[in-house]
């Protein structure tokens, strides 16, 4: 039976990451290839790594830390922020990258996806929605880490998004986003209702209970998390029991020696 | 014999090789890429990694001259290992884009048949049918990491190739093995620490060739 994923996810910034990680133990926890390595021998299911490099020009240390990355983490690695082109996305996959998503750039130009789909296969093209709730029941899609709306309904264009080309769609509830509120479920159950692609639930997880719904009540295949990782709050083999406690299918990875 | 055997990994333009390459590296092999038949002279064991479509990679394939380089390889019975699109390709064709493959294994590339999601994303467990040292020092129920929406379907008539299957709705074959030759469904290169083991294994296999 297919598992749930839990997926950590690092910002990182001219090939650094960018929130800070409390592991002691780690030699430099703002390396990303460093981290990246931690987190897959404590059972990451995947790793995203979402650019948020201001400068193009220092684009190229991101390709470097996806392969440095790509040498040392054995587990597949979706690489977001940035991607605007099918040059963009041969680069990251050849630097190592599995997967990239697109979000900002898919929303001016939703061909892009079809373009990258027709050329890596739709199983290479995450399209990420950052959604806003509006009103009771309905999400508009905001780009640009939110500060611009778009008015596009998110269910309508997670549904276009797949016709289009998606393989997987990374939804994030920016209302949610950094509070600790929990995903938002309804959110979710509309999106993941719609399409038959796997749906990434993303923004708003404090704890394992938040896992749980995610999949359980929100249809999620799998969960992402930033800072609850990187702050030592919760690891991911203590998420991963908590989902399992709860009758979810999850890869239980042996707990490496402390 | 070598003590690290060259292992040539096929590269026909279908997916990054830098995890297949960086995998096998880390497991002991000595890896070279093979762009054309060529590629094939002089290393001990083949993998055909890949993911994508049959056609447009059955027709690099071709346009590199590794069609018949490829299937005399697995006639010889020398060690191949077909990683997804690369076990994809070993059937007779596929109903993806109606290609006509290397039919070297008996029945053809179907649609996942009452997938709850499609793409097939993320870690499955590999039942095996039979013990075979691909899975040596692998749990039994371990977990791999699959991405695919199709997968080859084995003529019943020649079901004894069948190594392993996965569930995803229904039942799928997730890897064959006949004499040397192997393929699994999912991807031991994004696997973890079972995967490099698989690929260890497969090292093995082909040292003791």
């Amino acid at each position: 039976m297919l598992r749930r994923r839990v997926i950590p996810c690092l910002d990182v910034a001219d090939g650094r990451v960018v929130k800070g990680t409390n592991f002691v133990d780690l030699v430099d926890a703002g390396d990303p290839p460093e981290l990246a390595e931690r987190y897959a021998a404590e059972g990451a299911d995947e790793l995203v790594f979402l650019d948020i490099t201001a400068a193009p020009e220092r684009r190229g240390t991101l390709l470097d830390i996806v392969e440095r990355t790509a040498r040392r983490a054995f587990v597949p690695l979706t690489v977001g922020g940035g991607v605007r082109s099918v040059t963009d996305m041969r680069d990251v996959l050849r630097a190592g990258a599995d997967k990239v998503s697109l979000n900002t750039a898919a929303v001016a130009d939703p061909l892009l996806i079809a373009r990258c789909a027709g050329r890596f296969g739709r199983q290479a093209v995450v399209v990420a929605i950052d959604a806003r709730a509006t009103v009771p029941g309905a999400w508009e899609v905001v780009v640009k880490g939110g500060r611009e709306s778009t008015g596009l309904d998110a269910v309508a264009w997670a549904e276009r998004a797949v016709d289009i080309g998606a393989g997987e769609l990374l939804v994030t509830s920016i209302d949610r986003d950094g509070t600790g509120a929990g995903f938002d479920l309804e959110l979710l159950r509309a999106i993941t209702s719609r399409v038959g692609v796997p749906v990434i639930a993303s923004g708003g997880a404090a704890g394992p209970a938040d896992f749980v719904a995610a999949v359980r009540d929100g249809g999620a295949d799998a969960v992402l998390a930033a800072s609850i990782f990187h702050r030592g709050i919760h690891s991911i083999p203590a998420i991963k029991a908590a989902m399992a406690a709860a009758g979810l299918p999850v890869r239980l990875v042996p707990v490496p020696a402390a | 014999m070598t003590t690290r055997p060259r292992i040539a990994v096929v590269d026909y333009g279908a997916g990054n090789l830098v995890s297949i390459d960086q995998a096998l590296r880390a497991v002991g092999a000595e890896v070279t890429v093979a762009h054309d038949g060529e590629g094939l002279r002089g290393v001990d064991g083949v993998i055909v990694p890949g993911v994508g479509a049959a056609a447009p990679a059955m027709s690099r394939l071709a346009r590199h001259d590794l069609t018949d380089p490829l299937r005399a390889w697995i006639a010889a019975d020398r060690p191949f290992l077909g990683i997804c699109l690369g076990l994809q390709l070993l059937f007779d064709g596929s109903d993806e884009d109606g290609a006509t493959t290397l039919g070297v294994v008996a029945g053809r590339t179907v649609r996942l048949v009452d997938a709850p999601t499609l793409p097939h994303i993320g870690w499955n467990q590999v039942e095996r049918t039979r013990p075979h040292p691909l899975f040596e020092g692998i749990a039994p129920d371990a977990d791999f990491y699959f991405v695919h929406s199709y997968a080859g379907a084995v003529d019943p008539a020649a079901d004894e190739i069948v190594l392993a299957t996965t569930d995803h709705g229904a039942t799928f074959t997730s890897a064959v093995a006949r004499g040397a030759l192997a393929g699994v469904q999912f991807h031991p290169e994004r696997s973890g620490d079972d995967g490099l083991r698989l690929l260890a294994n497969f090292v093995d296999l082909v040292r003791a060739a």
